[in-house]
């Protein structure tokens, strides 16, 4: 480049350069073609899986909606068939998964981050809990048959509700500690140091300042956990929640914790594995419902969270 | 005067209060002071005496000795990585909570060792509140960020409002907030939560005020309003402050300790002090040449 010393010459090249040449930018549209393309991809995909479901279980959704809904299971015939019972089931066992994976994976959480911090043992920790996320569910259905089922059968009274979302908190534990984890790490430190500098104990500190400043983001990670504990079937299988006819009797609703049960994943599972066009379509119609159960779960968690966020 | 110190002994030291022992070691303090300094008669808060902070097997800083008066502004300026802030840190046992740092020496708070194993660390933090670098309000309103220490500390419910409103008045901020009290504290701006900061160091009537730096996030004018807080504070509270402006140091501080850092081969900084000294005579005639250097601009 050559040294320019006059000022007209200066201010020609500085016109020059900046009008706005039609030059193509060939790498960076390229670029951008690629992600639409690869963002359009990942929704079409998605859109035809709900739309097949949809159209597959057109039948049951548009003809017999309420009976599907409030029918119990039977295999006498498709057309009797409902997901009731599923319902239910998949209630109670993430109500049960919530009851005991939230406070245990929320207080290691917090233990990890807040007391054991930069240890040894939290270090170790906290890599084998990653390393546990990674596990597949069939294994803690397996856990779950030999823990839960047989060896706390006193416990929870065998093949049970209980046994079943007991085996599903184990499975969302990993996911759940650490979200948590990651929420706690992410509080300013700032926040701590003012609250130490105000004269508050460790206890005042996390209790007042660092559990409340964490929670909307622990609240929509241990949602998105149990969103993937609602659908899963093989664990529920495993620890025997029922494929086949199912009857709560007169059983109430506290009683049916601890009877046999079912869960929409698993009802999904034995439709699909009937014979004949119409149990296909119960199968279609029974995951729809599913996705809108959970889709109801996620926007009530979203819904909470930004009211806990909008306060501050 | 008196009172303060009663509470601090009888508070700080759990089972065993050593009152007596500290009282008297006041007393002759306050005679060495006056005849060190013919007409001024400011009694030492703090008496630090060959004080090492360490991170690990690191030297940070090195055999400090200085004193801090009541009701005075001490101001630490020096290079960066000079250990200026870690000392500060010292003040309030905050360096306890990184994992790895340790102090040696001495450090007396009114006659009192602050490391020494009777004291309670919180009750410190309590005493010898502290302002940091960054404005770090708490994710909460405006009301609870003041009110969070008096909480904690078991001023009754009753008491809260007033307590806030003292210590926002104190701290120049309520006129600007008194309406919007239940607003988030992030919603003001960088100065207004550096005077929230402070609001909240002294609304639990702390006995020194610590201040890490408290304008290197603000503009001139925000600068310019905490200095002027921090004039009318020093008459209730006796504040430490660290800070990289000089100018400052010379406008607002009545002492000044200039630290100065070592690299050693292996490149890790130990500061240590170099001299403290009434601010004009620091800022006119300071006596080490490295001080000299340093405030005129030919180091740092």
């Amino acid at each position: 480049m050559s040294l320019l010393s006059n000022p007209a010459q200066i201010a020609q090249r500085a016109t020059d350069s900046l009008q706005l040449k039609r030059r193509n930018d060939v790498w960076g549209t390229t670029f951008k073609v690629c992600l639409f393309a690869l963002t359009a991809f990942a929704i079409l995909f998605l859109a035809v899986l709900i739309g097949v479901m949809v159209v597959d279980g057109w039948p049951v959704l548009s003809n017999r909606l309420s009976v599907f809904l409030s029918q119990g299971f039977s295999q006498r015939s498709a057309g009797d068939a409902g997901v009731w019972q599923g319902i239910i089931g998949s209630l109670q066992i993430a109500l049960t998964t919530a009851i005991f994976a939230v406070p245990i994976g929320v207080a290691t959480a917090v233990y990890l981050v807040e007391y054991a911090e930069g240890s040894r043992f939290a270090r170790v920790v906290e890599l084998n809990i990653r390393n546990l996320a990674g596990v597949p569910s069939i294994v803690y259905g397996l856990l779950g048959l030999t823990v839960f089922v047989k060896t706390l059968s006193g416990l929870t009274q065998g093949k049970t509700v209980l046994a079943g979302g007991m085996t599903l908190a184990a499975m969302v534990l990993p996911i759940v500690v650490i979200t948590s984890v990651e929420a706690l790490k992410a509080v300013p430190s700032g926040i701590r140091e003012a609250a130490y500098g105000v004269g508050a104990t460790k206890w005042e500190v996390v209790a007042h300042q660092v559990l409340p400043a964490s929670m909307s983001t622990i609240l929509t990670g241990t949602v998105l956990s149990l969103a993937r504990a609602l659908g899963e079937a093989a664990p529920l299988i495993l620890v025997g929640a029922a494929t086949g006819f199912l009857s709560f009797g007169d059983a109430n609703f506290m009683e049916t914790f601890t009877g046999p049960f079912t869960a929409l994943p698993v009802l999904i599972f034995n439709f699909a594995r009937q014979p004949g066009e119409d149990w296909s379509a119960n199968a279609a119609a029974a995951s729809v419902i599913i996705l809108v159960l959970i889709l109801m779960i996620n926007g009530t968690a979203i819904y909470w969270r930004n009211r806990l966020e909008k306060k501050w | 005067m008196v009172n303060i110190e009663e509470s601090n002994d009888k508070s700080l030291v759990g089972h065993t209060p050593k009152v007596p022992v500290a009282r008297a070691a006041m007393r002759s303090q306050d005679h060495a002071e006056a005849r060190d300094l013919g007409q001024e008669k400011a009694a030492k808060v703090f008496e630090i005496n060959g004080l090492h902070a360490y991170y690990g097997d690191f030297c940070a800083l090195r055999d400090v000795q200085l004193d801090v008066h009541q009701s005075e502004v001490t101001a630490f300026i020096g290079p960066s990585g000079c250990g200026k802030s870690t000392f500060l840190r010292c003040f309030n046992r905050m360096n306890d909570l990184i994992e790895g740092a340790r102090v040696d020496g001495e450090m007396r708070y009114h006659g009192l060792d602050l490391y020494d194993q009777n004291i309670d660390a919180v009750e410190v933090r309590r005493r010898i509140g502290m302002v940091f670098q960054k404005p770090n309000p708490f994710p909460k309103s405006i009301y609870d960020n003041v009110a969070f220490g008096p909480r904690i500390g078991g001023v009754k419910k009753s008491e809260l409002d007033n307590v806030v409103e003292k210590s926002l008045r104190r701290a120049a901020l309520w006129d600007e907030v008194k309406d919007r009290l239940g607003d988030s504290a992030y919603g003001l701006s960088g100065g207004q939560q550096q005077r929230l900061c402070i609001a909240r160091a002294i609304a639990v009537e702390p006995d020194v005020v610590l201040m890490d730096e408290p304008c290197s996030a603000l503009d001139p004018i925000a600068t310019a309003r905490i200095e002027e807080l921090i004039a009318e504070l020093k008459t209730q509270y006796t504040i430490v402050i660290v800070t990289h402006n000089m100018q400052q140091a010379a406008r607002i501080s009545d002492r000044t300790a200039f630290f100065s850092v070592e690299v050693s081969d292996s490149g890790r900084r130990t500061g240590q002090l170099v001299e403290i000294d009434r601010t004009e005579q620091i800022f006119t005639n300071p006596e080490d040449p490295r001080t000299e250097a340093y405030i005129t601009g030919r180091v740092g």
